[in-house]
C-alpha cells in the first residue's frame, strides 16, 4: 500500500514532446512508472522515444484518445502556463482518477476556475499542484514528477510538502536514516492549488503502510494553520515539521486587503506554534527534519 | 506587479468605475498646468496633489495635500517632489516621490472600504467593505471583524446581484448610492478577473454630497504569472520602484531580493533559498539575499546569477545549495566553473549539491583545480561558509 500511486498507475504525460516533458518522461520510465501514453495536440499517432534509449510510448493528440487506447489512469502535465489550465480541464474531462500539474506559472485566475471545477461533486480527479515536484511512491517503482528518484527507498514514512526542494531535502534525510518513505507527495506553493494539506494526511491516517509523517509548509497563507487544526482532532500517527521562511525579511507592500483577509496568520510563528499545538515537532533547521522524526519514533 | 494610483484609476475608467477627475504630473510646472486645467473644467477652486508611490499610508506621511488654486497646486509639488515619503508599508527607507497625481476635490460626505483579494482558503475572489474607510482599517479588522462585510465571487457564475445589495445596506447606503455602488462594484470584479488582479483596493471609496459613489483612490496589484496575456503591462511598470538588481534579476529568469548580510546564497527553489537563510542565521551568519534560480535555469542563468551576488560589495562569501530536481547538478557544477573564472572569484565558495546527476556534478567540481569547498549537506555547507566568512 502506499497513497495515490503504485504499483497499478498507468501513467501518460501531457506535454511530453517538450524539452522539460520529454527528460522527465525519460526519467520516471527508467525509475520503474508504467508510462504508458503521451499527449500532444498535432502529434498523435507519432511514438516518443525514451532520451535514454530504454523505452517507448505512443503519442496521442488527446487525452481521451490516449486513456482509451491505453487504459492510463493517471497523468502528469508538463504544458507551458499559458495552456496548462486547459490541460489539467482536459484530464479531469476524462476522469482520470490523477493529474499531477508540475508547469510553473499557472495565473491565479486560471486556477481559481480550475479549482471550482475540482471541488465540484462531479470531478472524479485528484489534482496535485500545479508548481509542485510531483508524488512517488517508492515500494511500487511509480515516480509522478521531476524528483530525483534515487534519493528514495522505500519504507514506512509519508512526506507532504507544499515546497519542492526541500520535499527532496526530507526524503534524503529519511533514506539516509535507513526508514524510507511510502509516498511523497509536494502538493505545491501557488496560492491556489488542487490539493492541500489535510487531503493527503487524511490519506496518511488511513494508510497502514504509513507509519509517521513529516509535514513541510512555507510562510504566506493559512493551510498549515487549517491542517494544525485538522490533525489536532483526526491525525493519531508521530508527525515532525518544518516551516521555511522563519528569517524572511517582511516585504513591501501595497494596502490593506492581503493583510486583512489573513488575519494575522500566516507567519512563520504563527504556523509553528500552530503545528506544536497539535502535536508536531517541528524541526529547529531543515537539515533536522529526519532527525526529529526518528526521535518521536524511539 | 504594482502600480501607480493614476494608472489604477485610468484602469477603474476603463471598466466604468468613478473617479474624480486627475492629471498625472511629472514636474512642478506641470502640476500647476493641470492644476488650472481641472479648477476651468469643474469650477472647483479646490485641487488634490497626491504623491504617486508604491505604498499605502501616503496621506499621514504628508504625501497628499489638498490646496486652493493652481499657484498653490504648484508649490506644494515642488515641495513634494524628491521628497523621501517613509510610510508603514514602504520599509524604513522610504520612497523618492518622482511623480504626482492632480485631482478636483470633491465634497466627501463618508469614506468607506472596498477591497478585492484572492482569498486562499476559500479558493475565492473575496469582496471586503467597510464603512470604516481610512488608514486605520487593518487595526478595524483587528479590533471588529464584524466591521469588514465579505463576500465571496464564485468563478462558475461570478458576482451575483443580492451579494452586491448585501454589502450595500451593510455600507447603510442611500438608495441613489446604492445604484453607484452597484456600478462601481461590478465594473471592479470584472476588472479583478479580465486584468489579472491580485489586489484592487480602493481606501476611500467615498459617496459625495451628492449621492455619488466615487473611487477617490486606487491601489492595483497584478498577479505577475498573468503577464504573458498582458503585453500593455511593460508600459505601466515604473522601474524606479523596482530595485534594479531584482529588475535585472527577473529578466534572467531569477527570483533575487537584496539583503543586509555578507553571504551570498545560490539556491534553488523558493522554500530551500528561504530554509537556507534560515539555517544560515541559525549558525550566526547572516545572508546577503535570497536568490532562486528557478527550476529550468541556464548555465547563462547561474552565472548571471553570481553576478549579481557578486555585485554588492558586503558579499564576503557564496553559499551554493542546489537540490536539483528538475535542474541536474552537472550543469550547475559547470555553470559554477564557468563563473568562477569569468568572475576570477576571490570570495569562499561552498557549494553543496545533491539530486539528478550527482556524481557527475561533484565530479566536475573536484576535477577543475578551483578552490571551492564542497559540503555534504545543507547545515554543514551552511556552517562551513559561516566559518569561512568569520575568518576573512
Amino acid at each position: 500500500m502506499s497513497i495515490l500511486v503504485g504499483k497499478d498507475t498507468k501513467l501518460i504525460v501531457q506535454g511530453i514532446t517538450g524539452s522539460a516533458g520529454t527528460f522527465h518522461a525519460g526519467q520516471c520510465q527508467d525509475y520503474g512508472t508504467q508510462l504508458v501514453g503521451g499527449v500532444t495536440p498535432g502529434r498523435g499517432g507519432s511514438t516518443w522515444k525514451n532520451p535514454s534509449g530504454k523505452g517507448e510510448c505512443p503519442v496521442f493528440d488527446t487525452v481521451r484518445d490516449a486513456k482509451e487506447k491505453t487504459g492510463a489512469n493517471a497523468s502528469v502535465i508538463f504544458v507551458p502556463p499559458p495552456f496548462a489550465a486547459d490541460a489539467i480541464l482536459e484530464a479531469i474531462d476524462a476522469e482520470l482518477e490523477l493529474a499531477v500539474v508540475i508547469t510553473e506559472g499557472i495565473p491565479v485566475m486560471d486556477m481559481m476556475r480550475v479549482r471550482r471545477v475540482i471541488d465540484s461533486t462531479k470531478t472524479k480527479t485528484r489534482v496535485i499542484g500545479p508548481n509542485c515536484p510531483g508524488i512517488i511512491t517508492p515500494g511500487g517503482h511509480c515516480k509522478i514528477g521531476i524528483m530525483p528518484g534515487h534519493i528514495h527507498r522505500p519504507g514506512r514514512i509519508g512526506i507532504v510538502s507544499k515546497s519542492g526542494t526541500l520535499t527532496y531535502e526530507a526524503v534524503f534525510q529519511v533514506t539516509n536514516l535507513g526508514l524510507g518513505q511510502s509516498t511523497a507527495v509536494g502538493i505545491g506553493g501557488d496560492p491556489i492549488n488542487g490539493t492541500d494539506f489535510i487531503d493527503v494526511l487524511a490519506k496518511f491516517q488511513e494508510d497502514p503502510e504509513t507509519d509517521a509523517v513529516i509535514f513541510i509548509g512555507e510562510i504566506g497563507g493559512n493551510a498549515e494553520e487549517l491542517a494544525a487544526a485538522w490533525m489536532k482532532d483526526n491525525f493519531t500517527k508521530p508527525a515532525a515539521g518544518f516551516i521555511a521562511g522563519r528569517t524572511a525579511p517582511p516585504g513591501k507592500r501595497m494596502g490593506h486587503a492581503g493583510a486583512i483577509i489573513s488575519g494575522g496568520q500566516g507567519t512563520a510563528e504563527a504556523k509553528i506554534e500552530a503545528l506544536e499545538s497539535a502535536g508536531v515537532k517541528v524541526a529547529p533547521t531543515p537539515s533536522d527534519m529526519g532527525k526529529t522524526l526518528a526521535s518521536m519514533l524511539k | 506587479m504594482n502600480i501607480h494610483e493614476y494608472q489604477a484609476k485610468e484602469i477603474f475608467r476603463r471598466y466604468g468605475i468613478p473617479t474624480p477627475k486627475g492629471i498625472p504630473a511629472f514636474d512642478a510646472a506641470a502640476a500647476k498646468e493641470a492644476a488650472a486645467k481641472l479648477i476651468a473644467e469643474t469650477g472647483n477652486e479646490v485641487v488634490v496633489v497626491k504623491a504617486q508611490i508604491h505604498a499605502g499610508g501616503r496621506g499621514k506621511a504628508g504625501g497628499v495635500k489638498v490646496v486652493k488654486g493652481a499657484e498653490a497646486a504648484g508649490t506644494v509639488a515642488k515641495d513634494l517632489l524628491g521628497k523621501t515619503l517613509v510610510t508603514p508599508q514602504t520599509g524604513p527607507e522610504g520612497k523618492v516621490v518622482q511623480r504626482l497625481y492632480v485631482e478636483q476635490g470633491l465634497a466627501i460626505d463618508k469614506e468607506l472600504y472596498l477591497a478585492l483579494t484572492v482569498d486562499r482558503e476559500k479558493k475565492r475572489i473575496a469582496i471586503m467593505a467597510s464603512t470604516e474607510g481610512g488608514v486605520d482599517i487593518e487595526e478595524v479588522a483587528h479590533e471588529h471583524p464584524e466591521k469588514i462585510h465579505k463576500v465571496w465571487i464564485d468563478p462558475a457564475v461570478g458576482l451575483q446581484g443580492y451579494q452586491i445589495r448585501q454589502l450595500a445596506f451593510a455600507l447603510g447606503l442611500s438608495k441613489n448610492a446604492q445604484k453607484g455602488f452597484a456600478k462601481l462594484l461590478s465594473g471592479l470584479a470584472t476588472m479583478f478577473d479580465k486584468e489579472d488582479c491580485s489586489i484592487a483596493e480602493i481606501n476611500p471609496m467615498i459617496v459625495t454630497k451628492d449621492e455619488q459613489v466615487v473611487a477617490l483612490d486606487g491601489k492595483v496589484n497584478f498577479d505577475s504569472n498573468g503577464e504573458f496575456r498582458h503585453p500593455e503591462w511593460a508600459d505601466l511598470r515604473d522601474l524606479s520602484e523596482e530595485a534594479a538588481t531584482e529588475t535585472e534579476a527577473k529578466e534572467a529568469g531569477l527570483s533575487f531580493i537584496q539583503l543586509e548580510g555578507n553571504i551570498g546564497c545560490l539556491v534553488n527553489g523558493a522554500g530551500l533559498a528561504m530554509s537556507t537563510m534560515d539555517t544560515i542565521q541559525h549558525f550566526g551568519g547572516q545572508p546577503a539575499n535570497f536568490l532562486d534560480v528557478g527550476g529550468g535555469a541556464t548555465q547563462e542563468a547561474v552565472t548571471k546569477a553570481f553576478r549579481i551576488i557578486l555585485r554588492s560589495e558586503s558579499v564576503k562569501g557564496i553559499f551554493v545549495n542546489i537540490f536539483g530536481g528538475i535542474m541536474k547538478c552537472d550543469i550547475i557544477a559547470n555553470a559554477v566553473i564557468a563563473a568562477t573564472k569569468e568572475l576570477g572569484l576571490t570570495v569562499p565558495l561552498v557549494v553543496r549539491l545533491e539530486g539528478t546527476n550527482v556524481e557527475l556534478g561533484k565530479k566536475i567540481l573536484a576535477d577543475s583545480g578551483l578552490n571551492i569547498t564542497p559540503a555534504d549537506d545543507m547545515a554543514s555547507g551552511a556552517q562551513k561558509i559561516v566559518e569561512l566568512v568569520g575568518k576573512a
